[in-house]
């Protein structure tokens, strides 16, 4: 079995895997290898046929496909080993200088033993099951991920008269996608009493479309045998729960799920990480290091992001600390402080800090609020915030000396 | 007159008997089935257990208590000889009750005179020993080293494939619309694609057979519908069991049964719930339905994973006969018409034991065929990539390299694996999924569906809109995307 060694292993080839193959290798780390299952690079960017990426930090307003064509061109000028259609059976922690990946592709199964390795394997959909829609299995019930891709990479039409049940910003993007191919997009149906999206996508998905938002409902169950001939939607109570007279029967022939993604992790954890249950991926320290040494953690695997950035830059903090990693023969040992989730906040990445560097966090609100406070008691640290929502990541930046100074860091929002 | 046998139904029942008929030399297997696959019925959504036979009361079901341990036994043979794979890991009855405990030496006494072997009480402490999940207020439980788990959709395959080799013919999406009797004789059946000659009709319709009967002229059954839920857990979620738990029985069900799935899922179900003798389509789910699964599934263990460890939930329909028995004859009136009917549970169990009663029935109903001198036992299951240890899958990949591109990331499915299910019958995607998993992971199909259906377009020669998921009418689309505004014909 060929054995190959690397400096830096990174499992995924979206935009946060593409970044940080591309800047280890700038950083000049010598054998980068990049693999990804699909056939293509970019992860999902290429079925993001709309625009609305790229503009925070190229300072132009891009589609999916120009921003994915953009990275992979800058990996591709670099000295980096791509494998594509590489499924990455199993990985395994060997020493604190080599991890292991067993990699199967149509060219060959290999595995690798890597000194660093950059996991970047992305989410998936929740699916119907997850949301606990019940009733019948037909065809026409498909993720709002899938209906992209069947539109826009395999140019199918996916129904007639649609539902989308969740209105994160996928749901949105497609329920105007379907509009645009002469769907009627009959309603989008969100739990919560406000929209999971980002409002820039409310507005130009659905109120330019006409298309109704049903805020605290929820879809119960499907109907039809072959095919998907109608939902059951209700309005939910404060406590979430349908309340059964206000049950009706919105006829269609196809239902999206966007009902949230979930970081891949099942081969990190299968390696021994240790997972956060907040946000579903792994719990980091501010070199974006796993509980594994050496293995870092960048995009949708990290945490569920809603801007490309955001998993572009963690995939570049992954691979400079990868870097460092390599250089130095891994990281001095220090007294880590595990960040403690306070009020209104529903998680907040890396979880662990020392001081090391000024870090970026990650935190996600745990609902809807106007001018709210962002509070670090133990810093005396209290940021005004004008609008938050849940759809949208709040950042803070701390300084590496105040961190430093902190016996322990609680973050809350008030 | 043509010396044919015509089977009704391509479930598991009806190819195990088309398996053992199709062994007799010149005589002619068609098995008619009106889904677009072999195993949509009862036979695809069940628990995939095969029952050991302390549970069927000889007086009241002699058929079952019967046919259920015999089956047991034939189902080691047949699982080899077909490639199904199997976990013989035995079950176990947990009493939590005096009255359990009751129930429990009740169900000793029934499994001896059945003919069980092997079941043993155990106390509270052993069960604990053998099971450490199980709940701390077990007192005992009865052990049966003979039960066993399989795929219930892998196994009807299996059959199919096996049937075919033997030189039966399988006709799908072949809806029976009358039985032709003349002179007290039938003669065939009206098809949904026409008049199918035959000296015999075996009726293996599930949840249909009371409706063939009657086109037949019998009519002193029914069947109706009775609903299990299930729900399906991530197969990184556990503690799993090791063996079948069940609890102390009703009267009506077996009850909510805690179970580790050949593919290692942790699998809780079912409930029972009877419907109206017309609903024999409706497998939906409901929320109280899978509340109570839930619920009386606790019981059995300390602790169940996470809701949010819950992948999949569906349900079935058990085809429950008037009588209670398994409904098992060859008939005097109209000659030629068989039965093998109410195959509700152990009806998986007893399938190979059904089989081989419905042959000697019908020898002694004056079928006179002798055995082929050429007759293959034997099944090759399709290669399993996942399965292979890494030099083989190595060697596998460099002769053929679809075998090293995996398509179903979640299962781990190669295109190799999906291209080999659709040369052996797969049309569709759940065909596909049924025969090589891709699809039954954690993300249900939504990475995979597309890739899958993209394959299937191409060794089919159609536009890949239009593959179905589960037959003519579940197409995965409408047309091409500008089919709406471009006007053009697309699919009704």
């Amino acid at each position: 079995m060929p054995t190959r060694r690397v400096d830096l292993l990174v499992v995924g080839g979206g935009p946060a895997g593409l970044a940080a193959a591309a800047r280890a290798s700038e950083l000049g780390v010598r054998r980068v290898v990049l693999v990804d299952e699909r056939r293509w690079l970019g992860g999902i960017l290429p079925q993001c046929i709309h625009p609305g990426f790229g503009l925070h930090r190229y300072g132009r307003d891009m589609t999916g496909c120009e921003l994915a064509e953009k990275l992979i061109d800058r990996v591709s000028s670099l000295d980096v080993d791509v494998y594509t259609e590489a499924h990455t059976v199993r990985m395994g922690y060997e020493s604190y200088l080599s991890k292991t990946a067993e990699v199967l592709t149509p060219r060959g199964a290999f595995r690798f033993r890597a000194k660093t390795v950059v996991y970047a394997a992305g989410a998936r959909e929740r699916t119907c099951f997850e949301a606990g829609i019940v009733g019948s299995r037909p065809a026409g019930v498909y993720t709002a991920g899938e209906v992209q891709e069947m539109m826009d990479v395999w140019g199918i039409l996916p129904g007639r008269e649609a539902v989308v049940a969740g209105s994160g910003d996928v749901g949105l993007i497609v329920a105007r996608r379907l509009t645009l191919e002469g769907v009627k997009v009959k309603a989008v149906v969100e739990l919560m009493p406000y929209p999971g999206g980002l409002l820039r996508n409310v507005v130009q998905c659905l109120e330019d479309y006409q298309i109704p938002l049903l805020l605290s409902h929820v879809v119960l169950a499907v109907e039809g045998s072959k095919r998907v001939e109608s939902v059951l939607v209700a309005e939910v109570d404060e406590n979430l729960r349908a309340r059964e007279e206000t049950v009706k029967r919105i006829p269609c022939d196809l239902l999206v799920i966007a009902v949230g993604l979930i970081p891949r992790v099942e081969l990190l954890a299968g390696a021994g990480a240790m997972i956060d249950p907040k946000t579903g991926g792994p719990v980091v320290n501010e070199f974006l290091e796993t509980s594994l040494p050496g293995v870092f953690a960048a995009g949708n695997a990290l945490v569920i992001n809603d801007l490309v950035e955001h998993a572009m830059e963690q995939g570049e903090l992954a691979a400079e600390s990868a870097y460092r990693f390599i250089e130095d023969g891994g990281f001095r040992s220090a007294s880590w402080k595990r960040v403690r989730v306070g009020d209104g906040l529903r998680f907040v990445v890396p979880q662990l800090l020392a001081g090391f560097r000024d870090v970026k966090l990650y935190l996600r609100a745990s609902s809807p609020s106007e001018n709210a406070r962002l509070l670090i008691p133990e810093l005396g640290k209290s940021v005004r915030l004008r609008s938050v929502r849940p759809a949208e990541m709040i950042t803070l930046t701390l300084k590496a000396e105040d961190v430093l100074k902190a016996e322990r860091l609680t973050v809350k929002l008030v | 007159m043509l010396d044919r046998v015509v089977v009704v139904g391509a479930g598991v029942v009806g190819l195990s008997i088309a398996r053992v008929l199709s062994a007799l030399e010149g005589l002619e297997v068609v098995v008619v089935e009106k889904e677009a696959d072999v195993g949509w019925g009862a036979s695809k959504a069940n628990t995939g257990i095969i029952h050991s036979g302390y549970d069927d009361d000889p007086v009241k079901y002699p058929n079952r208590a019967r046919l259920a341990v015999k089956g047991n036994r034939l189902w080691t043979t047949w699982a080899e000889q077909l490639s199904i794979p199997v976990d013989w890991c035995g079950s176990l009855v947990l009493a939590r009750s005096s009255e359990d405990r009751r129930v429990l030496r009740e169900l000793l006494a029934r499994g001896i005179r059945n003919g069980v072997p092997a079941l043993r009480i155990l106390d509270g402490e052993e069960v604990r020993a053998l099971e450490p999940m199980v709940s701390e207020d077990v007192v005992e439980a009865l052990w049966s080293p003979t039960a066993g788990v399989l795929s219930p959709y892998e196994a009807t395959v299996a059959l199919a494939e096996n049937c075919v080799e033997n030189g039966v013919k399988i006709l799908t999406e072949t809806l029976v619309k009358g039985v032709r009797v003349k002179d007290g004789s039938v003669e065939g059946v009206e098809t949904s694609r026409g008049f199918i000659g035959a000296r015999w009709v075996v009726n293996a319709a599930g949840l249909y057979a009371d409706e063939i009967a009657r086109m037949a002229g019998v009519s002193d059954y029914t069947i109706t519908p009775r609903r299990g839920e299930y729900l399906v857990f991530d197969k990184d979620a556990g503690p799993k069991p090791s063996r079948i738990l069940f609890p102390t029985p009703t009267p009506v069900s077996k009850g909510v049964v805690v179970e580790t799935t050949v593919a290692g899922n942790l699998m809780i179900g079912p409930n029972a719930v009877d419907l109206p003798r017309d609903a024999k389509e409706e497998t939906y789910t409901t929320k109280e339905g899978l509340a109570y699964v839930w619920r009386e599934a606790s019981k059995l263990v300390k602790k169940l994973p996470g809701k949010r460890e819950v992948i999949r939930v569906f349900s079935g329909l058990r085809p429950q006969p008037s009588g209670g028995d398994f409904i098992v004859r060859v008939l005097e009136e109209p000659e030629g018409f068989v039965e093998a009917a109410g195959m509700r549970s152990p009806g998986l169990a007893a399938a190979p034991a059904v089989a081989l009663e419905i042959l000697r029935l019908m020898r002694l109903n004056g079928l006179d065929h002798g055995f082929k001198k050429r007759w293959k036992a034997e099944r090759r299951a399709g290669l399993r990539i996942m399965g292979l240890g890494w030099d083989m899958l190595e060697k596998t990949v460099s002769r053929n390299p679809s075998y090293g591109r995996v398509v179903c990331w979640c299962e781990g499915v190669t295109e190799g694996e999906v291209v080999d299910a659709i040369r052996r019958g797969a049309k569709t995607i759940d065909g596909v999924k049924f025969r090589t998993r891709a699809g039954m992971g954690r993300c249900q199909g939504a990475f995979c569906r597309l890739r899958i259906a993209a394959i299937l377009a191409r060794e089919l020669g159609k536009p890949i809109w239009s593959i179905t998921v589960k037959g003519t009418g579940s197409e995965l689309g409408v047309g091409d995307v500008k089919s709406l505004l471009e006007g053009e014909d697309v699919a009704d």
